[in-house]
């Protein structure tokens, strides 16, 4: 594939999917903590999204990036236009204003999007550090 | 490898007027975190808002700078 093509073929997947999340990893496994966070909110709203694993090849984010003139991944479109990565996306979900743009009921008790599905390699840094016990001191 | 106090400088000088805190969240000098307050952000979306921080860096981010989660307000709040 050329870049061009590369370029089309993004251009179409924002087209045509109304919400459409470009990500490290899938839904399933993400293989980023920020990429799972973001598709966490979104499966707790329980709205049908396209997902893209950037991944496979370097230039699908040089590509998405030069379209979206955003330099880090997730990204998620709705309705053909940005609307953020997981820190706006989290805030969004966070204060009801996603569930507002996608047309759905936000979870009644759910204030955090609830995070589950496979470890990536790597989680958000802002996370608790994993059930590792200090006992040297 | 840049540091916190790096990133809060320039953010502040690219931004005339803002208030930056900035955390290396993992001490590894590629995640941050970074809180940024200026009324430059007046009336601008919250992707506008991102994007005027995230130009101060340019292809830094997603680069050296592997991640730099922000958090984006006015003076007077949102």
């Amino acid at each position: 594939m050329t870049n061009a093509e590369i370029r089309a073929f993004l251009e179409e997947a924002i087209k045509d999917n109304s919400v459409m999340l470009f990500m490290k990893g899938t839904p399933d496994q993400p293989a980023c903590g920020f990429s799972l966070r973001t598709s966490a909110a979104l499966n707790s709203l329980g709205v049908k999204y396209a997902a893209l694993d950037i991944l496979p090849d370097p230039r699908i984010r040089q590509e998405l990036s030069a379209i979206s003139e955003w330099p880090t991944i997730p990204q998620l479109f709705v309705d053909g236009k940005l609307v953020g990565g997981c820190d706006i996306v989290t805030e969004m979900y966070e204060s009801g204003e996603l569930a507002d743009l996608l047309g759905v009921e936000q979870p009644a008790d759910e204030p955090e999007a609830p995070v589950h599905g496979g470890a990536g390699d790597e989680q958000p840094a802002s996370s608790p550090p994993l059930g590792i016990e200090n006992r040297l001191s | 490898m840049p540091t916190a106090d790096e990133l809060k400088t320039r953010i502040e000088q690219a931004i005339p007027g803002a208030q930056a805190s900035v955390e290396d969240l993992t001490g590894g000098g590629d995640h941050f975190r970074a809180e940024v307050v200026s009324d430059r952000f007046d009336g601008l979306s919250r992707i506008d808002q991102h994007k005027l921080v995230y130009d101060v860096f340019g292809e830094e981010v997603g680069g050296p700078i592997h991640a730099l989660s922000l958090k984006t307000s006015t003076p007077g709040g949102n």
